[in-house]
């Protein structure tokens, strides 16, 4: 079948059908990605005017309590949903999945179109909520009822309900493409790509995308129903309660309930949001130091593994919630239980590294910096999930710098590892070595400084979302400059970010030209006849897969990597199950 | 041809209207995977609309152990919805069987009697409404009620959604696209069933997980 | 076209990157003055199980990053090296499995061992009840029947803050501090029974280390002994709404004696029904003013009013008695004590410019009324009335 016959379903394609409308999954992972960048903008400017009132209290008079916590609660609710789902989800997940697989798209790339501008959508609703009468909800990103719908809370009279819409409008986006990323991984291989022979980014994402698929229901549920809490008086959330001297109508309702089905929905998002992390940054790793990711297989079983136990943890969130306190011995230990895949995947990760040739480019150095704090939020997550440990650290700093350095450091740390590392393949172009370095260095050490002391301030029990911390006794004025120190350091965080920014466009134009696969990298998506890939990615015949994606370093071949469309006489096939393989290294 | 037709064509694998494509196999004989990307796509929503209902049914459970609240005398009407569903499933399932004796104009009625019962179903779910609402059954108040009307909507605008896709598979046999219309077919009846399913599983749980059984799954006095 | 060559030199300002982080780390935990309070209360198990956590977490974390080191400098790219190829190793993986499940145990079983006493209070403890409700706190002793009265928000008024059931006998020989600071007796363990009227709160002193929410609708609990004699601050740890931060209490913990001392002053809620005493002897203008500042505490008005000029939720009471105030409606008002009293007794009748309408009603007798405004008067702007 002639190339050109596939493609005689469109007509004469207009700029707006291109680039606008256009079906094609890199233009809408791209569409993605600049949508998530742009509004992860907003929530880093949302995270420096929370930074302002916490670094210097009192100064600034347009923060007051009110708006302080709206800042918070947008700040959270953009970074974790806006941001790093539709970025790895959308963005990383719609332009590397048919790439790495071999297909020409997306199976359902009408489907996959309309998932971009719903989510915009959803994006625009949320904005819209800066602006209604109220502002925008002030509750926590976490958005518990009563307070969210009642007064004394920002934003509940309007604002909660453009946030609860905004999200189920999310959620629809997020199940279109889902069925997308889902459907594609299991129909659209190419020959010879077996589950088993993927590149680890692409399970990273298949597996999160389940997740999501599961998960997000949850959230839609509990959002339906506060709506009707909040519009129509009914009490699915709220019990009997007095209100600013009013006793309300609501009768019966019960806040653990909105907790337990939020959580549900939480605690696998923090995974949605981490899986394809741990994929991308083995692929990452195995590319710049030339050598095969050590113990594929069991990277795959952890990344199901961690994706099903990440079902049965969700009430580690919730043991000073008043929940029958039974229910901590199962969660401490499914959640101490989900350590160990995780430890492994380090251990792999290491193990990578060891005998490895290890070439530190920009990607790499992100990739460390990846290590090396997922390793400090991880191990703080062990203090959180185990139950008595967690009583007196609950709801304090100690949790902020916990999920900052695990859900806000090292997942971003990868995100802009793959930027660097995709770049070349999206445009043509190398991203600036020397910007990159900077941005590195600058990020890395700046989030170090910000939350590494964080941990401390929370055993203080110093406790999270307070507005200012003046005149209690137990809380020494050495935190109080501690929190400015923090403060100025996020500020400049925050500025190093616009260098990443200026980079990317000024790239387009100056950056140096790549080549189709300047890493020399084995994994399908380089190995495209185009740089970048035209529309159907492979020109007049589709790859075969012959091997699996980490022949790297391969004793007695030409180079030191073999594409996995190579010719099988190329050698380099994966190791047999069961059986272990291993050589000293063979200088070249 | 849309692009998932184009997508199927580029993998240089002949395509029939009946014969299920191939072409993803495996090296190393592995077996092949038969089944075209929209009904897997169809599997994997109907999975997310499992946990949907899932999740509701484990708040409803959870919030009626509250103990306010009250058993809701349930109007005849749910009967005839559900059996206007079931029919509409079974219409479907006659409009789907495919071998060598299909009548393709019997074929053609019974699909279209699978979405006009569908119709009729929402129909008599409304109408239970509007007797429940006479009869002081609100949105708010009893959550046995609050949950009747937010199930009931919810599963109905699943099958709205399922009509969205007969509609297409309707227009595909008017368009005398046989094959299309056939496919689509097997996956309306497929959904149908499915939602029927989901519905005699929130009736029975709405009508028989009462409050005191809610009660004692949930370990509450 | 290959990639531009790497020098395998930057490589060593990664690894000096990683081991001062490293060191860094090391040495801010011995030398950081952020530790936790004083423990004051029997849970020294938890702070035991924290420190175990901390050296096997440290170790990790030291030892993850100084492989990463070695790796650093041993294997960066040089003219001719290749790596090795070992895709896997079971033998390795299976031991690594293992070994990190027996650390997981070793975490997870004093956890749990910790866990297991703390959900079972001790059958003698005192019972004490902390209400929570935006943004203050109040506390009730069960009187001799050793039960606490039932309460339903319809029953909340202004001489029954609690909310507690006429109908129930047990609650009217409830002892009711309706104020935001408790006494509690050294040594003995107490239950306490949280509740909140409105929203989520949570109980948290940290030197107690044990704390709960409160949820609105059920009785949630914890229970610890108090160690140490002294004054502890409160905290709520669960977001509440805008006066989250300034949600204040105290626990004062006494030798036993006082507490009972103390006890015994504390009215009954049968007592505090009944009307008024007109004891009110107008007092001095001293005291007036400094009763007036003992009552912004305990009845929660600082959640709101700073007396310093700072931006709050509700308008700063420094320099308010006298001025002219602009209403949302654009009408103004000049802040005399009609004006204090209007709004005290009425809260949502106007809204100031520029402030959300969610002051609370509270029940504020004369004289109470009388102290805070001569509070507020003090705080500067026109001189009070005599």
């Amino acid at each position: 079948m002639a190339y050109a016959d596939a493609h005689d379903d469109h007509g004469p394609q207009s700029f707006w059908t291109k680039y606008v409308w256009s079906q094609d999954h890199k233009v809408i992972a791209i569409q993605y990605a600049g949508t998530a960048i742009l509004v992860g903008l907003v929530g880093v400017a949302l995270s420096n005017l929370m930074r302002l009132q916490l670094g210097f209290p009192g100064v600034f008079k347009f923060i007051d309590p009110e708006h302080y916590y709206q800042f918070v609660t947008m700040h959270g609710m953009i970074m974790v949903i806006y941001l790093l789902t539709a970025l790895f989800l959308g963005g990383f997940g719609n332009y590397c999945i048919p790439l790495m697989v071999g297909a020409r798209d997306m199976v359902f790339p009408f489907l996959n179109m309309l998932s971009f501008w719903v989510y915009l959508l959803s994006v625009i609703v949320l904005m819209v909520s800066f602006f209604v009468p109220g502002g925008p909800t002030g509750a926590g990103w976490t958005l518990y009822p009563p307070q969210a719908v009642l007064p004394g809370t920002p934003g509940a009279s309007w604002g909660i309900v453009l946030m609860l819409v905004s999200l189920a409008i999310f959620i629809v986006a997020a199940t279109m493409g889902g069925l997308n990323y889902v459907t594609t991984v299991l129909q659209a291989r190419t020959r010879g790509m077996t589950l088993l022979r993927m590149p680890l980014t692409v399970w990273g994402i298949f597996v999160a995308t389940i997740l999501a698929l599961l998960a997000f229901p949850a959230l839609f549920v509990s959002a339906v129903m506060m709506l009707l809490d909040r519009l129509l008086g009914t009490s699915f959330f709220m019990p009997a309660l007095i209100t600013m001297g009013q006793v309300s109508e609501y009768r019966g309702g019960s806040p653990l309930l909105f907790q337990h089905l939020f959580w549900f929905f939480g605690h696998p998002e923090v995974y949605i949001v981490a899986l394809p992390a741990f994929g991308i940054v083995s692929d990452l790793i195995s590319v710049h130091a030339r050598k095969s990711i050590f113990g594929y297989r069991q990277m795959v079983w952890a990344i199901v593994a961690i994706g099903v136990l990440s079902v049965v943890v969700w009430a580690h969130h919730m043991f000073v919630s008043g929940m029958n306190p039974y229910f901590g011995f199962f969660f401490a230990t499914t959640t101490l239980i989900i350590a160990v895949p995780t430890a492994i995947k380090v251990y792999n990760w290491l193990l990578t590294l060891w005998r490895g040739d290890i070439h530190l480019s920009v990607p790499m150095l992100f990739a460390l910096g990846f290590i090396s704090t997922f390793a400090i939020g991880g191990l703080t997550g062990l203090f959180l999930g185990n139950v008595s440990v967690d009583i007196p650290l609950s709801n304090t700093y100690f949790v902020v710098a916990h999920f900052h350095m695990v859900m806000g450091v090292s997942p971003i740390l990868v995100v802009f590892g793959g930027l660097y590392h995709w770049y070349p393949k999206i445009s043509g172009r190398m991203l600036n070595d020397t910007l990159g370095r900077i941005h590195f260095w600058v990020t890395f050490l700046g989030t170090y400084a910000i939350f590494f002391p964080m941990h401390y301030l929370g055993v203080l029990g110093m406790p999270r979302r307070y507005y200012a911390y003046e005149g209690y006794e137990f809380i020494p004025p050495s935190a109080l400059h501690l929190n400015t120190f923090i403060s100025v350091v996020a500020f400049v965080v925050a500025t190093a970010q616009l260098l990443f920014v200026f980079n990317l466009l000024w790239s387009l134009k100056y950056g140096r030209a790549s080549g189709p696969n300047p890493w020399r990298a084995a994994s399908l998506e380089w190995q495209t006849p185009d740089t970048p890939p035209v529309h159907g990615n492979w020109g007049p015949h589709l790859p075969v897969a012959y091997r699996w994606a980490y022949a790297y370093s391969v004793p007695g071949a030409p180079e030191d990597f073999i594409a996995q469309n190579a010719p099988p006489e190329a050698g380099g096939f994966e190791p047999e199950p069961g059986h272990d393989t291993a050589t000293r290294g063979v200088p070249a | 041809m849309r692009g998932g037709e184009a997508l199927l064509r580029s993998t240089g694998v002949p395509r029939d209207g009946h014969e299920p494509p191939r072409g993803f196999e495996a090296m190393r004989g592995r077996p092949r995977w038969l089944i075209d990307p929209v009904s897997v796509g169809l599997w994997v929503f109907m999975g997310v609309a499992t946990a949907l209902f899932s999740l509701f049914l484990f708040a409803y459970v959870m919030r009626i152990a509250g103990g306010d609240a009250a058993a809701i005398a349930w109007p005849k009407q749910v009967w005839l919805s559900t059996a206007l569903l079931a029919l509409a499933g079974i219409a479907m399932q006659r409009a789907a069987r495919t071998g060598p004796s299909r009548d393709e104009a019997a074929a053609r009625r019974a699909l279209i009697a699978g979405g006009l019962l569908a119709m009729a179903f929402i129909g008599v779910q409304l109408w239970t409404w509007s007797i429940l609402s006479q009869a002081q059954v609100r949105l708010n108040g009893n959550p046995m009620g609050s949950f009747f009307y937010l199930l009931s909507a919810m599963h109905g605008l699943h099958v709205l959604g399922g009509l969205a896709g007969w509609a297409v598979a309707v227009h595909a046999a008017a368009r005398g696209d046989d094959a299309r219309a056939a496919r689509l077919t097997r996956l309306c009846a497929r959904y149908w069933h499915f939602l029927l399913f989901v519905w005699v599983v929130l009736f029975a749980a709405l009508a028989g997980i009462t409050p005191e059984l809610a009660a004692r799954l949930c370990g509450v006095q | 076209m290959a990639a531009r060559p790497v020098q395998g030199g930057l490589c060593m300002v990664m690894a000096i990157a990683l081991i001062v982080i490293v060191v860094g780390s090391v040495l801010f935990h011995f030398l950081s003055p952020w530790v936790a309070t004083p423990l004051a209360s029997n849970w020294h198990q938890m702070d035991a199980t924290l420190t175990i956590t901390l050296v096997i977490t440290g170790v990790f974390f030291i030892g993850i990053n100084l492989f990463v080191v070695w790796t650093l400098l041993r294997y960066r790219h040089k003219e001719g090296l290749r790596a090795a190829y070992e895709p896997n190793n079971h033998k390795l993986e299976r031991r690594l499995t293992l070994f990190t499940s027996i650390g997981i145990m070793a975490l997870l079983a004093p956890g749990l061992f910790v866990y297991a006493e703390y959900v079972e209070p001790p059958k003698d403890a005192l019972v004490m009840e902390v209400l929570g409700q935006q943004w203050q706190w109040r506390y009730r002793f069960p009187g001799p029947s050793g039960k606490l009265g039932l309460t339903d928000p319809r029953f909340v008024a202004g001489n029954n803050p609690f909310g507690i059931d006429p109908g129930d006998p047990n609650g009217r020989e409830d002892i009711v501090v309706n104020s935001n600071e408790v006494h509690l007796p050294l040594g003995r363990p107490v239950k306490v029974l949280l509740r909140s009227h409105d929203v989520l709160h949570d109980f948290f002193a940290p030197p107690f280390r044990a704390r709960m929410n409160m949820v609105p609708g059920m009785v949630t609990s914890f229970w610890f002994t108090p160690t140490q004699v002294g004054r502890f601050e409160v905290l709520c740890a669960q977001l509440c709404g805008m006066g989250h931060s300034n949600m204040r209490g105290y626990v004062v913990v006494d030798e036993p004696q006082k507490f009972a001392a103390w006890l015994k002053e504390q009215p009954t809620h049968a007592m505090a029904l009944a009307p008024p005493a007109a004891a009110a002897v107008a007092a001095a203008p001293g005291d007036r003013v400094a009763n007036g500042k003992a009552l912004a505490q305990s009845k929660g008005c600082v959640a709101c009013h700073t007396v310093d000029g700072s931006a709050g939720v509700g308008p700063t009471w420094k320099g308010l008695f006298g001025k002219t105030e602009t209403m949302a409606d654009g009408s103004t008002a000049k802040v005399d004590e009609a004006y204090i009293h209007d709004f005290i007794r009425n809260p949502s009748a106007r809204v100031v410019k520029g402030f959300q309408p969610i002051m609370p009603k509270l029940d504020v007798s004369d004289e109470e009324m009388a102290a805070l405004t001569a509070y507020i008067a003090s705080l500067g702007g026109g001189a009070a009335r005599p």
